[in-house]
């Protein structure tokens, strides 16, 4: 049987992982919520071992189903309300928006590689079981994803400086 | 001694901390090879990093409401339901007084679509936790079901399938709505999950309107009018669980 409280302790970590897979707040929180519906949903297949690993293999399949619904039909509702404004977290000289992003714009594979292993601190073993994946495809992923995210970070620094010179 | 061939899970390791002091030694000898490579793996490691920094704060926030409740709710169901009828009764109070204050000014239609919304998911408050009566007629006479609502209605109702989400009819009822008589449709899945289909007939001068979604006290609700009706799906799901499902029924009902 899952304890809600130790259900309730990975919620923090779940919520900063998809925060930064899922690129804003509220679809973060969506992604979190149907992985803990998910996870209540399996409960009785639930083994007492790494709760956490389990967890983010639960979001991983979520958040693979969700991207395939969002290419149907855009869903954002008119009447949603922005993301509560978070102070312009200024972070060597990028925004957190910026982070946004440029995360986003990795294919979502990548994306999820980066940030178990980056974010997360997953061995790339680890990484590789929550994926179903290989461990060579976890390495190769992260080279992509890792060299995209410098790319899309240095052009954004770049096209920064360059506005400063223009004006 | 010969230097063991460098390869790109050694990169990796290196980048994340993850070497011995032994292997980091000749990592950092072949870096310092090529500036070029260097600064590859420096720009890996400051975005490690900035990550961290980036996203470290969220897990220090306080856990939202919703997924607590999430969480919590399986061991009260009631005093969940109690909390979501007087959630969506509140909500209502407020969409109408910021409806009523506006309709000088915008088209009451505006108003009027919340109150679908709110209306179909303070029905699946009210009746998806039944036990004995979830509903009025059930599956096993759908087409008196059918017959019965489209009359009532005052135009066809169908009632979309659902197999291929994994929800199975239950049957439905007729409810009181605030423009005259509604349908609401359950559905269940294996799991003992619920979902209803709210439908009520269209008022004469309202437009049509695409996918809309509104959530509040765990309930997700996607509703949308066509020429006929007004559809509200609700259920305790998350937005991303229900938008496939929301848009099959809406195909399913196109006219």
């Amino acid at each position: 049987m899952l304890a809600t409280d130790a259900l309730l302790a990975e919620i923090p970590r779940l919520r900063r992982y998809a925060r930064a897979l899922a690129g804003d707040a509220m679809r973060a929180d969506d992604l979190v919520q149907d992985t803990l519906e998910r996870a209540l949903a399996k409960g009785r297949l639930w083994r007492p071992g790494n709760l956490r690993a389990w967890l983010l293999t639960l979001m991983h399949n979520v958040f693979v189903n969700q991207i395939r619904a969002q290419r149907l039909v855009d869903y954002r509702s008119p009447d949603d309300l922005p993301e509560a404004p978070m102070r312009a977290q200024q972070l060597d000289g990028l925004e957190l928006r910026d982070l946004d992003l440029a995360l986003q714009a990795l294919p979502g594979e990548q994306r999820e590689v980066l940030l178990l292993v980056g974010l997360e601190d997953l061995s790339y073993g680890e990484a590789a079981r929550v994926l179903g994946i290989p461990v060579g495809t976890v390495m190769s992923r992260l080279s992509r994803g890792r060299d995209r995210l410098r790319q899309l970070l240095a052009g954004q620094t770049a096209s920064v400086a360059h506005l400063k010179v223009v004006k | 001694m010969e230097r063991r061939p460098i390869c790109e899970d050694d990169l990796h390791a290196w980048a994340d901390g993850r070497l011995d002091a032994a292997r980091r030694a000749e990592v950092d000898a072949w870096l310092a090879e090529d500036p070029a490579r260097a600064a590859r793996l420096a720009g890996w490691r400051d975005d490690a990093r900035l990550l961290h920094a980036a996203y470290d704060p969220v897990a220090d926030q306080a856990i939202p409401a919703r997924l607590r409740a999430v969480v919590e709710n399986r061991r009260r169901g009631g005093a969940w339901r109690a909390a979501a009828v007087l959630g969506w009764l509140t909500l209502g109070a407020l969409v109408g007084s910021v409806g009523g204050y506006q309709a000088g000014r915008e088209t009451p239609v505006a108003a009027g679509l919340p109150e679908l919304a709110r209306q179909a998911a303070l029905a699946h408050a009210v009746y998806s936790p039944e036990v004995r009566h979830p509903v009025e007629v059930g599956a096993d006479q759908e087409q008196h079901l059918v017959a019965w609502l489209s009359k009532r209605l005052g135009a066809p109702v169908r009632v979309p399938n659902l197999a291929a989400n994994g929800f199975a009819l239950l049957g439905g009822r007729l409810l009181p709505a605030s423009e005259g008589p509604a349908a609401q449709f359950m559905y269940e899945d294996d799991g003992g999950r619920r979902l209803t289909l709210y439908l009520s007939a269209r008022a004469a001068d309202s437009p049509t309107s695409a996918f809309r979604y509104a959530q509040a006290d765990g309930i997700g609700v996607f509703y949308w009018v066509d020429e006929r009706f007004a559809y509200a799906l609700s259920g305790q799901v998350g937005r991303a669980t229900l938008l496939p499902i929301a848009t099959d029924v809406y195909h399913q009902l196109v006219p």
